[in-house]
């Protein structure tokens, strides 16, 4: 056995090197595990700025001993090469297990172990624990905002019904396939809209907007057998024609009365809220942005200069402002562009704004994918005689849209974290409540928990979307 | 000639469309205008404004006009994003650089704080912290002194004010300094080019900005001393700070939940741009005797900021715009003072949203045009 040189770790005393500084390093993990969990202070002896020091410097000269290149354990070499290549990384993994023992009693203390789920008044709520029981009680304000309790199976139903209906492409046969593009497209959101117009308001709230619902699914759905060369005019004018025509030619009254089931009461948009609204909202924003994204990337891509300098003002306004403005424009300046009688609700006004506004981030991510395109495609594409709609239905978009994906979920990403901002116009998604909740005299001083609360549903939503734009982008990867 | 009308016609009708519904729009807005009795104008801009905003960085009180107003919320939306942008940039990069770190705690760390972060909107961090981190903050009156100077307490932060003497004389030695460092720079260039030779630039210009504004305080008769913040008892159980600057709650949860999110998304920018660096580059620069430092500040970074700087310019902007989410914790920034109070004072709608809008898009288009300028001049040039 050779003389040890414990400046410089080496292989020949491998053994005795590393019982030390596994020791050492034991020793210092201890002392914060011991600190921290029951609160034992094993060297209190010593003068306090020491006793606070000496974990991690006893912790870092055993790291320091058990730094030894090739040492033929498997294990220790995997440690040295994860945590403990060099004394500064030895010091920041230090740091960080330290902090994670040091962190790990709090939390679990204030989440589970102090923590209150009983009963159902504030009194159950001493501890120092987070308070449940107020999550608990406020549940359904959070979950359905004012929507009557006894109402509130519309909402479940209806979401439960949207959710089936959505999963459909998972089980259709290769003979269905094609068609769903158009299911997912047109048909879904047109029943979406019906289950939401009929079930959750159920009663005269959307009309404005259902007018102008169904003709842009009429007039998309005859739009697939309009050919080429019209597409272009028809789109202009004849959604708003019809629209006009729905507005002006079917009876008020009569549409009240569709709208009515037997037996349903009407529940104003100012009582929806809480999670629900931010689904519904969310999901509405989604189906429309899309559609008029691409428009304006396509219209930014035109070769007519003057529809090109139009979708650049456009993208590049919406782009421009925030959407907190945006919101109050729509609250207070939009009215005022309106003819008197002309009311649309405060709901469908912020889905409008927001649709729009996220339609400008959407044009922009397609427009990144159609310039990715090589020039090839295009000319491909019209060497073959397909005219413009043709070629980018079938050819431009699919890959473009295939190219973006990570893109487009980012958007929509950013779209579900925008809805809160909705408090602008005075409608309660589910923070919102919250903010509500807080100021309830009964219940004050529980505002972290639920932050807390909405903080970790929010954190699930976008955290599954994030990986399921990830399994997409994945799946549709083909090889260029 | 069917051909040329075929390209004339789409954007004809197009335009007429768009003319049509603006056309609709301003003819409705007229209307309902003369119906309400409102008249259209920017007159009331210099009217008094007679409300108080409680953090303003120029003098303003009531009896100052609406576009002093503007201004000062325009100031304050200014404060918030340049502060949250130049912590978003330091925290983003140590982060970004983090997630490279062949340390796996340290990168399982720095991917844990991006994911947690960037996940959970802005607004409900915002509200986290002002309303639950910062109101767990203890009283004035029980605070305990930070290093002795600071005083973080629910009323906000306190900190020493700085009372300058002979202020111009620093200012002009801090001018002198970087005006020598340039030249100096553009000397040792020369002299590389010519003679060959490196000359220490880093160590000079160190010395230099130290050394002239020590200078200046030597001989140049510039005396600086610190304002503490002193407690003082207002009523019996109300306490207040008195000196020193004091930063208000508002601003404190605002620019640490607007840096703390956009730092993510720049963490993830710098990441792309250091991993977009080809192994390639590192290597050969390495073969041709460069030593690591070198090797970082001539081919690595180069190569990434190219990389980086388009996408962080974007979150710069939406750091900005997201700054605007103050209107929810009233901090009196430009939506609140302006689109908010004046708004609701003045009843002029149309004029107040749209000059909030156009400054958001003129503060937008500026820093967009700026960086690209930025980003034309380090582009790859190619031939």
């Amino acid at each position: 056995m050779s003389k040890i040189n414990f400046l410089k770790p080496d292989k020949e005393n491998l053994n005795t090197l590393l019982y030390m500084g596994s020791f050492l390093f034991l020793i210092s993990v201890v002392d914060v595990f011991l600190n921290s969990f029951f609160n034992l202070n094993l060297i209190s002896f010593l003068p306090s700025s020491l006793s606070f020091m000496l974990p991690i410097i006893l912790g870092f000269i055993g790291l320091y001993f058990i730094r030894i290149e090739h040492s033929g354990y498997k294990f220790l070499d995997k440690i040295n090469k994860n945590i403990n290549t060099n004394n500064f990384n030895a010091i920041l993994s230090l740091l960080i297990i330290f902090i994670i023992i040091k962190a790990t009693p709090a939390i679990l203390s204030w989440f589970v172990v102090d923590a209150s789920f009983a009963g159902d008044s504030k009194d159950v709520c001493s501890g120092t624990g987070a308070c449940w029981t107020y999550i608990k009680v406020w549940f359904r304000r959070f979950m359905y905002g004012m929507y009557p309790n006894a109402e509130q199976w519309r909402i479940n139903l209806s979401f439960v019904a949207l959710a089936l209906l959505g999963s459909v492409g998972y089980f259709a046969t290769e003979k269905f396939k094609k068609y769903l593009t158009l299911y997912y497209v047109v048909i879904y959101p047109f029943i979406a809209f019906l289950f939401i117009f009929f079930f959750i308001s159920g009663g005269p709230v959307f009309f404005d907007f259902s007018y102008g619902i169904i003709a842009a699914v009429i007039s998309v759905i005859i739009g697939f057998f309009i050919p080429s060369r019209f597409k272009f005019y028809y789109f202009i004018f004849v959604p708003i024609t019809l629209y006009i025509a729905l507005k002006y030619f079917i009876f008020y009254e009569e549409l009240i009365e569709l709208g009515k089931l037997e037996g349903l009461n009407w529940v104003e948009t100012g009582a929806w809220g809480g999670l629900s609204l931010t689904f519904i909202i969310s999901f509405f924003c989604l189906i429309f942005c899309f559609p008029i994204g691409m428009a304006f990337a396509l219209g930014r891509r035109s070769e007519f200069p003057l529809i090109r300098y139009i979708s650049v003002g456009f993208i590049e306004f919406w782009r421009g402002v925030p959407l907190i403005t945006v919101l109050f424009m729509s609250a207070v300046m939009f009215p005022m562009f309106l003819p008197a009688d002309f009311f649309i609700d405060k709901l469908v006004r912020c889905i409008i704004a927001i649709s729009l506004f996220e339609a400008a981030y959407v044009a922009e991510v397609i427009r990144g994918g159609l310039q990715a395109l090589p020039r090839g495609q295009y000319e491909a594409a019209k060497s073959l005689g397909m005219g413009y709609w043709r070629m980018h239905i079938f050819v431009i978009l699919p890959q473009a849209l295939k190219l973006v994906i990570p893109g487009i979920a980012n958007t929509f990403l950013a779209l579900v974290k925008d809805t809160p901002l909705i408090f602008v116009v005075g409608l309660l998604e589910i923070v919102g409540m919250l903010n509500l909740a807080k100021t309830n005299p009964k219940w004050l001083g529980f505002a972290m928990e639920g932050y807390v609360f909405a903080a970790i549903i929010f954190w699930i939503i976008c955290y599954a979307m994030s990986k399921y734009s990830y399994n997409l982008e994945q799946k549709y990867k083909t090889e260029r | 000639m069917n051909l040329k009308l075929q390209k004339i016609i789409p954007q004809l009708i197009t335009v007429l469309v768009v003319i049509l519904v603006f056309g609709f729009f301003t003819y409705n807005a007229q209307i309902n205008m003369e119906n309400r009795g409102i008249d259209f104008g920017y007159g009331f801009l210099s009217q008094e404004s007679s409300f108080d905003v409680q953090f303003s960085l120029i003098e303003y009180d009531g009896s100052h006009s609406y576009f002093r107003a503007y201004l000062v919320g325009l100031l304050n939306t200014i404060l918030v994003s340049v502060i949250g942008i130049i912590f978003a940039t330091i925290l983003g990069v140590i982060v970004g650089v983090a997630r490279l770190s062949p340390n796996y705690l340290i990168n399982q760390f720095a991917a844990f704080y991006v994911e947690f972060f960037r996940n959970i909107p802005l607004l409900l961090q915002i509200f986290f912290w002002y309303f639950a981190a910062l109101r767990a903050l203890p009283l004035p009156q029980d605070a305990e002194a930070i290093f002795g100077v600071f005083f973080l307490t629910i009323k906000g932060l306190y900190v020493p004010a700085f009372i300058w003497q002979n202020f111009n004389i620093f200012f002009y030695s801090i001018i002198a300094a970087i005006i020598s460092i340039v030249i100096i720079r553009f000397y040792a260039q020369k002299v590389q080019e010519i003679q060959g030779k490196q000359l220490p630039v880093f160590w000079i210009s160190i010395g230099l900005i130290f050394t002239l504004p020590l200078l200046s305080f030597l001989i140049g008769g510039v005396d600086l001393s610190f304002e503490i913040p002193k407690l003082k008892q207002l009523a019996t159980t109300s306490f207040i700070y008195e000196g020193g600057l004091s930063l208000p709650p508002e601003l404190i949860a605002l620019t640490l939940s607007l840096s703390l999110y956009t730092a993510t998304f720049i963490a993830e920018c710098v990441r792309a741009g250091i991993q977009g660096v080809g192994k390639g580059q590192k290597e050969a620069a390495a073969s041709i005797g460069l030593n690591p430092n070198q090797v970082l500040k001539l081919v690595v970074m180069p190569q990434a900021l190219r990389i980086i700087i388009p996408p962080t310019t974007n979150q710069y902007l939406n750091l900005t715009k997201n700054s605007s989410l103050a209107a929810a914790i009233a901090y009196p920034d430009l939506v609140l003072v302006f689109a908010g109070t004046a708004l609701m004072q003045t009843g002029k709608a149309i004029e107040i949203v749209s000059i909030t809008m156009l400054t958001y898009l003129s503060l937008s288009i500026s820093i967009s045009i700026l960086m690209n300028w930025y980003n034309k001049k380090i582009a790859i040039k190619e031939k």
